[in-house]
């Protein structure tokens, strides 16, 4: 079993799911039925797979694992795969949200259902790419290849401004990571390796460094997205399907934290600390503003969206701050907001699919003929502001604790901005379900129906779960973040040093 | 020259030779037997052209011929090998529909031939007389066949067109010679890049260097000379744009790497900065005209300028990285274009009437699934998005523009291929996101074969782009 490429295995495991969309017919309910069926079984056996990277994963071994490595392309790019503790729960969270996906997209969908699992899958195989590359070229166009099927699924199956936010969110992703493409050469002919592995190992000249470091930036922190190069999020959100959002939400934008981690961190370690105050900043006026944009909005999915951002923010407070609470928070975070976020996407996509609009001020007092709705609601709300027993708790206080040790004013900011998150999350929840219900055409909503329940019941249990025992996460990941701190201080030591050495 | 010698050269140049007495034999054909002899001169011209490519691939032995007029190395091979799989694949999609193109004459495929032999002849040039004589071979034929719908207006304010300002820049080109000559005192290309290393540079070869450049730049249609681009993209019958755009585009840019990394290789720096300009106005004006575009040939046009200058970036790296990167951005480009092309062909009503809007394209997703899906690949790849073939062209010729430090140069070209990703993606938002305006036509089964093989190259490169680009890196060794 050690020999069997795994990870490639999970990578490319949905495309035979596209070759098999490709070969059925979509006419009729039977070929609807096939359709979704296929896809359902795809995404759930790449799961099970999946799982079999957490079993065989090592938790001591701070080191790459589950390597592949072979030629690609001649000129020196391998097609080089593996994981370790930081990037390894991404990949199962990927493979875990997708049949979500499929499941969320049963009824909602109602034309061309075929190219829509196969755009899908397509996003799953880029996604889970990008989370298992050890080549900076292979990495690359696994991220950017996310883009083709989004922009399709946003264009096709979105809402009515949908041309209008897949362009948006494809113009503003792509001229981001246009820059980190021509980072990466750079950084070819600086350590004349495109192996990730080698480039950690590889001291970037501290000058360089800077350059190199807001080239890769500005694809990150469009992806994640940061303030102010978060405007494509909201549009986005809103225009796409339930399933866009879920995926857009609980996992693209990890993409950007991810990057974040493995890209400016590790390899450009003296100007992530020269950065950090600005990182710091742009983190702080994200966790605030968008708090209180979110506040106004009259959309329950732009509400949502702009939360995400905020919460973006405390994960990139975290990875800045470079210490192992700080780092390890915005990974636990990263993960959370995934399950937590792709809930409320999912609530949102039920009683959309019931009344067919997000205007929060078309509901009220759902708690009354949903009672089963309202406690998932419930959930995932408190989990999305933070409550202690929830899953987004640990994140958020870990990166708060992990900014108070670098710089005080910061954490004092951004706890502020946990209490902001409460005001939006509470008075949307609010509007939405408790209050009189009035309205006559919300009278005759049904409660969850039994596949709503297998979507949310699971997520529920998690994100309780995780908020009183993230021991699974943590054991994960510790050894890789330990890793990756020292290294971060070393590095700083040594230039400081040499600096000290050179005034001398 | 000696028999031997000339043996030796005949050897050489044999593609080349089969060429010119192929042409020779099938006009013959085509004069005599009348117009109803075009399917069966067309099919020997591809077949003549496949025993050529067949011949330069395997057979012709590398070296110089004609006291070194003619050059076959390893650039050679590979450009040649892809010009004239470019003219095979443009001259196949013609027997689709040459009726109504009215392109069914027997010449057409003769001056195609003819066109081709002078794209080879350019390509294996190693003198500013060769150059010339293959530049010319290649652009008469042109000038005619852009001209060949006669009846049509447009065909013919296109043939008009081309060839007025295609002689200006002929004058250009070669007053730009003349000068060079008149400077060094040499035509052959290693003498005045002898001459050149051994005396400082004078400002009369500035002069001729420039205008040498300019000339070049008007036949791969780079900015400022590309204004003749769009309109005979336009005017011209579309089989005969497809042509324009493959093979000739691909000798053109042939002969400019060969004469700069040959000739003028030790005055690296003065020719850097003209190319590094045409570059950059390329891109800039192949991104933000398009934007504009409503017919899908225009569009084409102003889309072969940008990427004509994202192939000029490699260019003007001057190194070894570069000038594979352009080997392998041409190869490519080619075949994205021809396929683009393909589906452009295939563009037509029911009644047989050719459309050319790009809003003709709506809701083609759900009656044309097939070729939405090939024609959205192409988009995406000639935009450069990963993982087609397309990035990959972008990546190495930017590549090679860090290592030369041409910082600026790559910034401005990756910024201008996100405006140039706007219009693709409108094409792909018309096909996808749009009601259907009217179903086309049944495609040619040849067509398709055409955009589907298209569509594979650069879906597929991912898997198999390894032995391209070796095979692109190998032909750079001839310079360096």
């Amino acid at each position: 079993m050690t020999d069997w490429p795994i990870l490639s295995t999970v990578t490319f495991l949905p495309l035979v799911g596209v070759v098999l969309l490709l070969l059925t017919g979509q006419e009729g309910a039977n070929g609807r039925r096939n359709v979704l069926n296929i896809s359902l079984a795809t995404t759930v056996v790449t799961f099970i797979v999946s799982l079999f990277i957490w079993i065989g994963f090592d938790n001591s071994n701070p080191g790459f694992q589950m390597v592949e490595k072979h030629e690609w392309l001649g000129t020196g790019i391998s097609y080089h795969l593996g994981v370790d503790g930081i990037s390894m729960l991404f990949v199962i969270l990927t493979t875990f949200l997708m049949p979500f996906c499929v499941l969320a997209s049963w009824e909602s969908i109602e034309h061309r259902i075929k190219e829509y699992m196969i755009s899908f899958l397509l996003l799953q195989v880029a996604m889970t790419g990008v989370f298992v590359s050890l080549d900076i070229v292979l990495f690359y166009v696994f991220f950017e290849a996310t883009l083709i099927p989004m922009f399709i699924i946003i264009g096709v199956w979105g809402g009515k401004d949908r041309v209008y936010a897949s362009y948006k969110l494809f113009l503003y992703t792509l001229l981001g990571s246009v820059l980190m493409m021509l980072a990466i050469m750079a950084m070819y002919w600086n350590a004349g390796t495109t192996d990730i592995v080698e480039l950690l190992k590889h001291g970037f000249p501290a000058g360089m460094q800077t350059w190199l470091f807001l080239a890769c930036f500005a694809a990150f922190a469009v992806k994640m997205p940061m303030w102010p190069v978060h405007t494509w999020l909201p549009d986005a959100h809103v225009q796409a399907p339930t399933a866009g959002s879920v995926i857009l939400a609980g996992v693209m934008l990890k993409l950007g934290g991810y990057g974040m981690i493995r890209i400016l961190l590790q390899m450009f370690p003296l100007a992530s600390d020269y950065f950090a105050p600005m990182v710091f900043a742009l983190s702080v006026i994200a966790i605030i503003y968008t708090s209180l944009v979110a506040m106004m909005q009259d959309d329950i999915k732009k509400l949502i969206a702009y939360s995400s951002v905020a919460h973006m923010g405390y994960v990139t407070m975290g990875i800045f701050a470079a210490n192992t609470q700080g780092v390890q928070g915005a990974v636990f975070q990263m993960l959370s907001h995934g399950i937590v976020s792709g809930a409320l996407f999912l609530c949102v996509g039920v009683v959309y699919d019931r009344l067919h609009t997000r205007e929060i001020s078309a509901y009220g007092g759902l708690v009354n003929n949903m009672p089963k709705y309202a406690v998932a609601m419930m959930i995932f709300t408190m989990a999305n502001v933070g409550l202690p027993g929830t899953s987004g708790f640990i994140g958020e206080f870990l990166t708060i604790i992990g900014v108070f040790r670098v710089n005080t004013w910061v954490a004092l900011f951004a706890a502020t901005g946990v209490i902001l998150s409460a005001c939006y999350a509470l008075w949307l929840y609010r509007r939405v379900l408790f209050g009189a219900l009035e309205k006559e055409n919300l009278k005759q909503l049904l409660d969850l129906s039994t596949r709503e329940k297998i979507l949310l019941y699971p997520l529920i249990a998690l994100t309780i779960f995780f908020g009183f025992y993230p021991a699974p996460v943590f054991d994960v990941t510790a050894a890789s973040i330990d890793a990756l701190v020292n290294n971060y201080s070393a590095a700083l030591q040594a230039a400081q040093k040499l600096a000290l050495a050179v005034t001398h | 020259m000696t028999a031997e010698l000339l043996l030796a050269s005949l050897q050489i140049s044999s593609p080349e030779v089969l060429l010119a007495l192929g042409a020779l034999a099938l006009l013959m054909i085509g004069v005599f037997s009348g117009d109803r002899s075009s399917p069966l001169v067309t099919g020997l011209t591809i077949a003549v052209m496949i025993v050529a490519l067949v011949m330069i691939i395997f057979v012709a032995p590398a070296g110089e011929a004609y006291n070194g007029a003619f050059m076959m190395d390893g650039f050679a091979r590979f450009m040649k090998a892809t010009a004239l799989f470019g003219s095979i694949v443009a001259l196949l999609m013609t027997f689709a529909n040459a009726k109504s193109d009215q392109i069914d004459k027997p010449e057409f495929p003769v001056l195609v031939l003819l066109a081709t032999l002078g794209m080879m002849l350019l390509i294996s040039a190693n003198d500013l007389i060769a150059l010339y004589l293959g530049l010319e071979l290649m652009s008469l034929s042109l000038y005619v066949v852009a001209a060949f719908n006669r009846d049509s207006i447009r065909s013919t304010e296109a043939g008009l067109k081309y060839f007025v300002l295609g002689a200006l820049s002929s004058g250009m080109l070669l007053y730009g010679m003349s000068l060079v000559y008149g400077f060094t005192g040499n035509t052959g290309f290693e003498q005045i890049a002898q001459v050149l290393s051994q005396e400082t540079r004078s400002l009369g070869l500035v002069f001729g260097l420039v205008f040498v450049l300019a000339g070049l730049a008007f036949k791969i249609s780079a900015v400022p000379f590309h204004m003749w681009t769009p309109d005979v993209y336009e005017g011209a019958p579309t089989p005969v744009t497809a042509f324009f755009a493959s093979g000739p585009k691909v000798a053109a840019m042939a002969i400019l790497v060969r004469i700069v990394s040959d000739a003028f290789i030790p005055v690296v720096a003065d020719w850097r900065q003209v190319v590094v300009f045409i570059a950059i106005a390329s891109m800039l004006l192949g991104s933000f005209a398009a934007i504009g575009q409503k017919n899908i040939k225009r569009l084409m046009a102003y889309s072969s300028i940008g990427h004509m200058g994202y192939a000029l970036v490699g260019l003007a790296a001057g190194s070894e990285t570069g000038v594979s990167s352009i080997a392998l951005y041409m190869l490519i480009y080619m075949v994205m274009t021809l396929g683009t092309f393909a589906c452009i062909m295939s563009m037509r009503r029911a009644d047989g009437t050719a459309v050319e809007a790009v809003d003709d394209l709506a809701g083609l997703s759900s009656t044309r699934p097939f070729m939405a899906l090939v024609l959205t690949a192409l988009m995406f790849s000639l935009a450069g998005i990963p993982p087609l073939a397309g990035f990959f062209a972008k990546y190495f010729v930017f590549l090679a523009a860090i290592e030369a430090k041409l910082y600026a140069l790559a910034v401005i070209g990756v910024l201008s291929s996100v405006v140039g990703a706007y219009y693709y993606l409108r094409v792909v938002k018309l096909m996808w996101f749009d009601k259907p305006v009217g179903e086309f036509a049944r495609t040619p089964g040849l067509l398709k074969l055409v955009f589907g093989f298209s569509g594979l190259f650069v879906t597929a490169y991912v898997l198999f782009g390894g032995p391209v680009g070796t095979a692109a890196s190998a032909a750079a060794k001839s310079f360096f």
